[in-house]
């Protein structure tokens, strides 16, 4: 009984040291993917839109890095990193796209006013490819490397200075 | 001028305090009886002080006085008035000040009139009690300023989050900070009796209406706030284990344990470090739950002051009071002298399961809440959630009420088997009826089929103790007791029932269109705008038939709020005395649809009727002991009026 009570002091003091810590770590917000590392999962999208192909995980394992971008026609930020995956397709990058809960003229309309950089597109009607590879939110550009393993995540809208760190991770995936 | 005003009174209630701390240790020491003099009236002063700067910024809020920074965030001269004092406390350092301001009225209400302890103990508790006083105000002060000016007074307010603008409310910060901080008063006295080593029978006596109090208001705070993210987060559930949510629980589990081990020390003289260690935690659990919130180290709903800087103030205080407050324990506890013994079979005996069961839940809720914390320091992020609160806290839940239902039963010190043996075989044949009634009859899951039967046990044990005795010449504390018990049986019962029987219908419904839920049948009579004080709204008219008998009407609103803009659903609520309908309006759907989301909850509300009932037991018991002490004070008075008389 009489060390109980110190065990107890240090189990508190251990408390306050770990509030300390986590108060001094910078927020993070972000939820990040457990898939990074990892094979994408398989799936079979039909095409999003008429004139692009649809999307599978065979496409994503053909030997070839690729940027994966999760995109909607009702998300905003999706159409403000418009110009830089424009950028990042004139840099020489293959970029395919899910599309998610959206309707084949929304998406058709939104590539014609915000252009169109994807070689792909797969129409996700209910998220399921994207939750599958830990994507919890629009938009979410993922790097996938030619064995169709997930390397890298960005999450969010890709600004400009996102563009050389996405390349980087592109060259890395494709060595 | 006015906030000057209040922002001088919280200065001079600030240095008061210093004076108190410093009198009290001075006061202390040998030769010290003129400094001590002091600590009392100190006390006095800096309560009415600090209730002086608080009025003042009520007064800032009613006014919509726009030059006051605090009052232009969160404030707008639309507000109906009673969201504009709420307004007061619905902010970070409003809360802050009503926090100081109801420890310094306890401290004060102490100062004033207690005379039954030692007057050593009583300049020790008052010293502690401004100890932890002068951490608040520096905080206040120093980072938190209530009383701000703006540079040039803004044109209109910012207003109060809409979620925010509510009559449950306006009252439920108000009352749990009351729980909160009245157990600053029993951490006082536990100080207090560290210092002087005096633990006695009459330091229970003194402490456990502080205690009653407290915890009467935590008791109504969470039952308020628990019906309050019911009704107004339009999700249907009432308890979701979120951090804040658990930051008032583990205060409350606190102040139970410590409320029975309380009344053990009191009658029984035993029990004494063990109190004292509660005494302290109680009030540890409401500083450490006020930090998680009010730090941002935690993601909650609840945080509203996402502040590193000012997390780190409040950690420092708590790292000096928690951590002091355990120090002085460790190395005084040893010192205390071993109360009285008892046999296992005996009030005491059921008491001390409770309080072990009760500490056990309070670690597992201090466990779950800190994990992901614990985690995410190794890079991991994980949620916690009911899969593991409702059955590990089962595991001592139900056993815990099992004894429950016995424990009143049983006499002080040693009791015997035979003598209860009726009793007990009478409420073991209630639940196993009751257990086994329900299984065949609906096949229920498993925690809430054995809520349900221990529910019916605790019900039967709890007015058993009746049984026998003059009903009208019970103490009320005996009724406050079972009065509470009975409550925890009603609020079990409706927690089991809406768990088990609850049924839910989601459907996109035409006007004109019926739907099913349950026993009701819902028609979908219209959907129309309406326009409130500060929002605009759609609402739908629902025709709801029990059982098809007569239609009542339930409007549920999806809100939009222009001060600040946000959009909030009201859910509208149909209410029996056997459950409540629960409707809510979504969007609207494809081909003029409506998106309805529908709940028939059996029983739900008896779930916020125990908790009053909890609390009324626990009012019930407060009278009695304080009208039991006014009572020996006026004939202690009689008998030195005697004395003194030729």
């Amino acid at each position: 009984m009489t060390y109980l009570r110190w065990v107890l002091l240090a189990l508190v003091a251990g408390l306050f040291g770990l509030f300390a810590y986590m108060l001094a770590q910078p927020k993070d917000e972000f939820v990040h993917s457990a898939m990074i590392g990892q094979p994408i999962p398989a799936f079979d999208l039909p095409p999003a839109v008429a004139d692009r192909p649809g999307l599978s995980n065979r496409d994503l394992a053909d030997g070839q890095p690729k940027l994966l971008n999760v995109f909607a026609s009702w998300c905003v930020p999706c159409a403000a990193e418009a110009p830089n995956l424009a950028k990042l397709e004139a840099a020489g990058a293959n970029i395919v796209a899910v599309a998610i809960r959206d309707r084949p003229e929304d998406v058709a309309r939104f590539l014609e006013v915000y252009g169109n950089p994807f070689s792909r597109i797969g129409k996700d009607d209910i998220s399921a490819v994207q939750l599958s590879i830990g994507s919890s939110g629009v938009p979410e550009t993922f790097v996938i490397d030619g064995e169709g393993v997930i390397r890298h995540q960005h999450i969010g809208d890709i600004r400009d200075s996102d563009v050389s760190v996405l390349l980087a991770e592109l060259r890395e995936a494709g060595a | 001028m006015i906030a000057e005003l209040g922002l001088a009174a919280l200065w001079l209630a600030a240095a008061l305090a210093g004076l108190q701390l410093i009198a009290g240790a001075l006061g202390l020491r040998e030769g010290g009886a003129g400094m001590a003099a002091l600590v009392r009236p100190a006390a006095v002063v800096q309560a009415l002080l600090c209730a002086l700067a608080f009025g003042v910024l009520l007064l800032l809020f009613v006014r919509t006085d726009l030059s006051v920074a605090l009052v232009a965030r969160n404030s707008h001269s639309d507000k109906p008035l009673i969201f504009k004092l709420a307004g007061t406390w619905g902010n970070h350092e409003g809360s802050m000040l009503l926090w100081v301001s109801v420890m310094a009225l306890a401290g004060g209400l102490i100062a004033f009139l207690e005379r039954r302890l030692p007057e050593r103990t009583m300049i020790a508790t008052l010293g502690a009690q401004a100890f932890v006083a002068v951490g608040f105000y520096a905080f206040l002060l120093a980072s938190s300023n209530p009383f701000e000016r703006l540079p040039v007074p803004a044109a209109e307010g910012m207003g109060l989050n809409p979620l925010l603008q509510d009559v449950g409310l306006a009252f439920h910060p108000p009352t749990l900070y009351v729980g909160y901080v009245g157990l600053s008063v029993a951490f006082s006295f536990a100080v207090g009796a560290l210092l002087t080593r005096q633990v006695t029978p009459d330091f229970a006596k003194v402490m456990r209406p502080w205690v009653l109090g407290a915890w009467i208001f935590l008791t109504l705070g969470i039952t308020a706030g628990s019906y309050w993210a019911y009704y107004e987060l339009g999700w249907g559930g009432w308890w979701f284990w979120d951090p804040v949510e658990n930051a008032s629980l583990m205060p409350w589990l606190a102040a139970t344990a410590l409320l029975h081990s309380a009344s053990v020390l009191a009658s029984r003289d035993a029990l004494r470090a063990w109190t004292i260690m509660l005494g302290v935690v109680a009030f540890s659990m409401s500083m450490i739950g006020t930090f998680l919130v009010r730090s941002g180290i935690l993601t909650s709903v609840h945080a509203f002051a996402v502040d590193p800087e000012r997390g780190s103030f409040i950690l420092v205080l708590l790292a000096i009071y928690i951590g002091g407050a355990l120090l002085l324990f460790a190395i005084r506890a040893g010192t205390i002298a071993e109360g009285e013994r008892f046999s296992i079979l005996s009030r005491e005996g059921a008491l001390v399961v409770n309080n072990v069961a009760l500490s056990a839940i309070l670690g597992i809720v201090l466990l779950g809440t800190l994990y992901p914390l614990l985690t995410e320091a190794f890079g991991v992020r994980v949620s916690v959630g009911p899969p593991y609160f409702n059955p590990v806290g089962a595991v001592f839940f139900l056993p815990m009420l099992g004894v429950l239902a016995i424990g009143p039963l049983l006499r002080w010190r040693r009791d015997s088997f035979e003598r209860i043996q009726p009793s007990v075989v009478a409420i073991a044949v209630v639940g196993v009826a009751v257990l086994a009634g329900v299984y065949f009859l609906a096949g229920i899951a498993l925690l809430p089929l054995l809520g349900m039967a221990l529910a019916a046990a605790v019900a039967i044990g709890s007015v058993l103790p009746l049984r026998g005795r003059s009903l009208r010449r019970l103490p009320l504390p005996v009724w406050g007791m079972v009065v509470a018990h009975f409550g925890v049986a009603v609020a079990l019962f409706g927690m089991a029932a809406d768990t088990a029987f609850q049924q839910e219908r989601l459907v996109a419904a035409q006007v004109g269109e019926t739907v099913e839920d349950g026993p009701w049948s819902i028609t979908l009579v219209s959907v129309e705008p309406v326009a409130g004080p500060n929002w605009t709204a759609l609402e739908a008219t629902l025709h709801a038939r029990y059982k098809g008998g007569e239609p009542s009407v339930v409007q549920p609103q999806a809100r939009s709020f222009w001060t600040p803009p946000q959009e909030t659903s009201e859910a509208a609520l149909l209410t029996r005395w056997n459950g409540q309908l629960y409707s809510v309006i979504g969007g609207e759907a494809e081909g003029g649809r409506w998106q309805l989301r529908l709940w028939w909850k059996p029983f739900v509300t008896w779930i916020w009727y125990g908790g009053v009932l909890i609390a009324l037991g626990g009012l019930l018991a407060l009278v009695g002991r304080l009208a039991g002490d006014l009572k020996r004070r006026s004939a202690q008075a009689q008998i030195a009026a005697r004395r003194a008389a030729p």
